[in-house]
This record gives structure tokens, C-alpha cells and sequence, in this order.
């Protein structure tokens, strides 16, 4: 593929004039306005704030203040927490969506198996319930009256857990991110497999490799590709959590206002109306994103495509 | 992996004479598969029992086995009465969102896509560096500056302000760039110039046509992405007659807090909302190229 690609872009293609411009120009309009002019301007509100000036009786007015609202974001401590659940969050999630993810789409590409085309929908049908209402949907099998989770337990004698507990309620969440993403993943990866050749690994299959070997030694290595792929897109969705735990909020008070980054920053802007601390904060959390993205690319490209595109 | 040069359509063939081979069907991977389905669509099955439950029962009765009670009538009744009928206001107005948001965020990505895979431009590489870059920053960071645009332009609280942010998809643009390189032929472009076609009727009749499939998948991401999209009309929307679906139950959870009657209208509500989309891909998962995102396609 990676030959094919270097063949096709070496040969010259036509400037064609004023028309790649023309063509561009919605994108970029749309690119500058919604993309360049809003990073922008949250860089330069991340440097303000609103100060007392002019002794007692002073007016409050927006000044340059430096890089002081960074300085309180990284050291307010409902913030870093924040943050540092997000990654624990995405540590969950991650390789667990996408270890059962692949799971399923090796158990799909496996011969002989019944019931294929039920599961792959039924595995791939949450992907069709929007975040929040996974959410409520979850979040009524978590809550103690309605649970038929619970119900399940009590009718089997044992003691009921408690999904909304400090100690359980990080899972709980997790446990919808996963449920959400783990058949859109499995399709990706399914898709992957079929388009790969059957004789690469009939070869295999004849020499007498088992299906678990021949998945395992011969099927995932091909299509590494699209499990990095797939890996960053879930890094990056699981960076940006919000609709999860702020929809659970309302049924619990496990769930704090601040309990991820997204609900600080949204707090800050729209509850206590300060902007200021509210750029800060989502300049840090885009940049980490970022260098997160960037570093896993950088690292994972190198090791599975074992050169630069 | 060099051998593979073009697209790879899938290969049904293939995979149905593998499965032909044998009879003894695989009973542990059946099981697995089985089990992860049904882990899936067993909170599902539960919301549609639940929907069936009237307030009363919904807290007392066994989850597990619907209700008989008139307890699917009051619920979509009241539900389809709830402030003056607002619920299918939002289903209609998430339908706005993600129909018309999707259609012109195809159109948008697709030409520019297709700019950026087939002409030599100045600023090509710069544009297509700040697309990759778009692809990383998680966009609901821009939630709030795009507000705050939203507010100068005086477009808070109307439709716009959440169909203009949705239109603009640096991952749209990504996978058309990849796209057209796959499919657009240069022969045929370069054959056309030969006859002295324009560029704009190039584009049109030989660079448009056999985009369309990948057009269709990037329009089911698309607007799978908008109407599952809850932060962005969450800050932009305050209007309850503007609110997409997803906002709308949101508000109704959230009142639902200090009023438990309106706990079963949203199960209804969560009932109800899931039923058009399943249908939908029930529907059109045949379209569906997904080979698109997992990097079956290469430019």
C-alpha cells in the first residue's frame, strides 16, 4: 500500500489554476472561523481576567495578566484530580474497548461460527444510542430503586452492589464508555479482516496453525494499521469525556461537579462565569490532548508501520 | 501488504465457501459472541420493559417483566403532552441538526478532499497540516470560544449556532483527501483536459462519481456524530424549543431530580429515541465502507 501511495504522489498532478482554491474556500472559511479563530481567541482570554482596579471604590475590568490563570488551574487540586481520573478513566476504557473490540472481530472472521450476523448487530447496535442517552439508560440499571441489576442479585440471595459508591462509580462510568464504543470499533477492525487476502493465511491454515494461532500470529499483525487507528480515535474521544458522568450527576452525588476537566471548564464559563479560568483550562487540556496524539502516533507509526509515510 | 494496491472491496464469496467447509459449528466463539451481544442489548431490552411501567411501578415492580397496566399509554401520552408537546419538537429539531449539518459537511469535505488529493496548490501543505492538527484537538475544547464567536455574531440560541460549528469536520476532510487519491483516476482527469473539459466539469463528472460511496459512509458518521452531539447545543441552545433530543431528555433528568413522576416519560423518551436510529441502520448497513476509516483504503 505504502509503495502504491509514493508511486501515485510522484507524479506531477495539475495546479489547475484559481479552481483548488475555489474548491478549498468553504473548508477553510469554515476551518478559520470554527477551528483557528476560536484556539485563538481562548489563548489570548487564558492571558486575562477580570481585576479590581482604582483603590476602594474600583471597577472591575479585563487586564493582561500573564500566565497566572495557568498558574491556578495547575495547581487547583478539584482540576489535577479531574485530570488525573480522566487518565485513569481512559487507562479503563482504552484497551479494554478495543481489546474486546478485536476479540469479537477475530470471533467473527473465525470459520464456522453460528449466529454471526445477530451478534454483529446486536454488538454494534449501541453505537446508535447517543452519549447522554446511554447514559440515563445506564444510569437507571446503576440507580439502586429501579436497578434490575440489583433486583437480580436480591432475588439470588446475594448482596446487591452498589454501582454509584466512591469506589465503584469510575467503573461505572468506564463501563458506558465501553458499552458505547466497542461494536463501532469491532466493525472497524471486522472490516479490516475480510478486506485482507484469504491465501495469506490459508497457507497457514494448511500447515496445521489452529484458529487461535493463525488469529493471533497471522490476522492481527495485518491489520495493526487499523488498530492504531482505531486506538487514537478512542484516546482521543476518551480525552475529551463529559456526557458520561455530567448525565449521571443529577442521580448521584458521587459525581462531582469538577469530576472530569470538561465539566470544571464547563462549570467555570457558564456556572461561575469565569471565562478566563475556563480558557486556561481548555488550552491545557487541547495541548495535552495533542502531545498525548502526537506521541502515541509517533511512537506507535514507528513499530507498526516500521517506517514514516 | 504491497500487493494491495487499490481499495479492497470486501469479499462475501470468499467468506461464506470458508464457511461452507465444515459443518461442526464453533461453539466457544459462538458462545463469546453471543454473550458480548448480549451485553449489549440487554439495557436496551430493559428500557423498552421499563417504558411499558407508569410511575408507580416503575420503582416497585420486578424489572424484568413488562408491565400490563396502561402503564406504555400513560407514559407515551404524557410524554408526547409534556410541555405542550415539546418532545417531538426535539426529535424533529435533532433530526434538523444531524440531516442538514451532515449533508453540508459531506459536501464541504468532499471538495475540499478532493482539492487537496488531486491539485498542487501553494498552502497545500499548511491546510492539510492544520486539518491534522483539527483532527487531534478534541472539539468540544472549542465548545466555549465558539460561544463566545457565537455571542459577538449574535447567533446564541438560534439554529446556526449549532449547524455552523457541525459543519466543519477536519476528519471529514481527512478521509475524503484519502479517498479521492484511491478512487479519483488521473488518467481520466488527464484525458479529460486533453479534450479541453474544464476543471469545474472534471470535478463534477469524473471526480464525483466515484466518491459517492465513501460520501455515503462520511454521511452516516456524520450524522451519527450530530445527533449524538450533546455539549456543544447544551452550551449553545438555552431555548427548550430549539434542543435536540439528546438535551432535551438531559433537562427532563434533571428535573426529574425533584419531580420522580417524570422518571418514566424519560425512560419512554430514551425508548422512543433509540427506536429511529436502530431502525436507520438497520436499514442502511449495507452502505456502509467502512474499509474508509480502518485504513483499507490508502492514498
Amino acid at each position: 500500500m505504502l509503495a502504491a501511495a509514493t508511486v501515485r504522489r510522484r507524479r506531477p498532478s495539475r495546479r489547475g489554476g484559481p479552481t483548488p482554491y475555489v474548491l478549498m474556500a468553504p473548508a477553510v472559511v469554515l476551518l478559520v472561523l470554527f477551528l483557528l479563530v476560536p484556539i485563538g481567541y481562548t489563548v489570548y482570554l487564558s492571558l486575562r481576567a477580570n481585576r479590581v482596579t482604582g483603590g476602594g471604590l474600583g471597577i472591575r475590568r479585563e487586564t493582561f495578566v500573564g500566565l497566572e490563570n495557568y498558574a491556578s488551574v495547575l495547581t487547583d487540586s478539584a482540576y489535577v484530580d479531574g485530570v488525573l481520573r480522566m487518565l485513569l478513566y481512559g487507562v479503563i476504557v482504552v484497551p479494554s474497548m478495543l481489546g474486546l473490540a478485536l476479540l469479537f472481530a477475530l470471533l467473527l472472521d473465525t470459520p464456522r461460527v453460528r449466529f454471526g450476523a445477530f451478534s454483529r448487530i446486536g454488538i454494534f447496535l449501541p453505537y446508535a444510542v447517543p452519549g447522554v442517552i446511554a447514559s440515563l439508560l445506564w444510569g437507571f440499571l446503576y440507580l439502586p430503586d429501579v436497578s434490575p441489576i440489583r433486583d437480580t442479585f436480591e432475588w439470588l440471595g446475594l448482596p446487591a452492589p452498589d454501582f454509584l459508591a466512591p469506589g465503584t462509580v469510575l467503573f461505572s462510568v468506564a463501563n458506558i464508555g465501553v458499552w458505547g464504543g466497542v461494536g463501532f470499533n469491532m466493525i472497524v477492525l471486522f472490516t479490516a479482516l475480510r478486506g485482507l487476502p484469504p491465501e495469506m493465511y490459508e497457507a497457514a491454515r494448511i500447515d496445521g496453525a489452529n484458529e487461535v494461532q493463525i488469529a493471533l500470529r497471522v490476522k492481527v499483525p495485518l491489520i495493526m494499521p487499523a488498530i492504531v487507528m482505531t486506538g487514537i480515535f478512542a484516546m482521543i474521544s476518551t480525552l475529551q469525556v463529559y456526557t458520561e458522568p455530567a448525565t449521571l450527576q443529577p442521580l448521584t452525588d458521587t459525581v462531582s461537579q469538577t469530576w472530569v476537566p470538561l465539566m470544571t471548564i464547563y462549570r467555570d464559563a457558564f456556572v461561575n462565569a469565569d471565562i478566563y479560568s475556563a480558557a486556561a483550562a481548555s488550552v491545557v487540556l487541547a495541548l495535552g490532548t495533542l502531545a498525548v496524539s502526537v506521541a502515541v502516533l509517533t511512537l506507535l507509526q514507528r513499530r507498526a508501520f516500521g517506517r514514516d509515510r | 501488504m504491497t500487493t494491495t494496491l487499490t481499495a479492497r472491496p470486501t469479499v462475501p464469496e470468499a467468506v461464506s465457501t470458508k464457511r461452507e467447509r465444515g459443518s461442526r459449528t464453533r461453539w466457544v466463539p459462538t458462545a463469546l459472541l453471543l454473550l458480548g451481544a448480549f451485553y449489549c442489548l440487554a439495557p436496551v431490552l430493559w428500557v423498552a420493559i421499563a417504558a411499558t411501567k407508569g410511575p408507580s411501578e416503575l420503582f416497585s415492580t420486578f424489572s424484568f417483566w413488562p408491565s400490563f397496566h396502561g402503564g406504555f399509554q400513560y407514559n407515551v401520552t404524557n410524554l408526547l403532552d409534556f410541555r405542550d408537546g415539546v418532545f417531538l419538537r426535539w426529535a424533529l429539531n435533532s433530526l434538523l441538526y444531524a440531516g442538514v449539518g451532515a449533508v453540508l459537511s459531506v459536501a464541504v469535505s468532499t471538495i475540499a478532499g478532493y482539492a487537496l488529493a488531486k491539485y498542487e496548490f501553494v498552502g497545500r501543505e499548511l491546510i492539510f497540516m492544520t486539518i491534522l492538527a483539527g483532527v487531534l484537538v478534541p472539539q468540544i475544547t472549542l465548545a466555549v470560544p465558539q460561544y463566545l464567536l457565537m455571542s459577538e455574531l449574535n447567533l446564541v440560541n438560534s439554529y446556526w449556532s449549532v449547524l455552523l460549528p457541525s459543519i466543519i469536520s477536519p476528519y471529514g476532510i481527512y478521509l475524503s483527501r484519502i479517498y479521492a487519491a484511491s478512487v479519483v483516476s488521473d488518467d481520466m482527469l488527464e484525458a479529460g483536459r486533453i479534450d479541453g473539459a474544464g476543471e469545474y466539469r472534471l470535478a463534477w463528472k469524473v471526480g464525483l462519481p466515484p466518491m459517492i460511496p465513501g460520501m455515503v459512509t462520511l454521511l452516516l458518521l456524520q450524522f451519527v456524530a450530530i445527533w449524538n452531539n450533546f455539549l456543544l447545543p447544551y452550551i449553545m441552545i438555552s431555548d427548550d424549543r430549539r434542543f435536540p433530543m439528546t438535551v432535551g431528555l438531559f433537562t427532563m433528568l434533571n428535573q426529574g431530580a425533584s419531580q420522580p413522576a417524570l422518571y418514566s416519560l424519560v425512560v419512554m423518551g430514551v425508548f422512543l429515541s433509540v427506536l429511529p436510529l436502530v431502525a436507520l441502520f438497520l436499514f442502511l448497513q449495507r452502505y456502509w465502507r467502512l474499509d474508509l476509516v480502518s485504513g483499507g483504503v490508502k492514498g
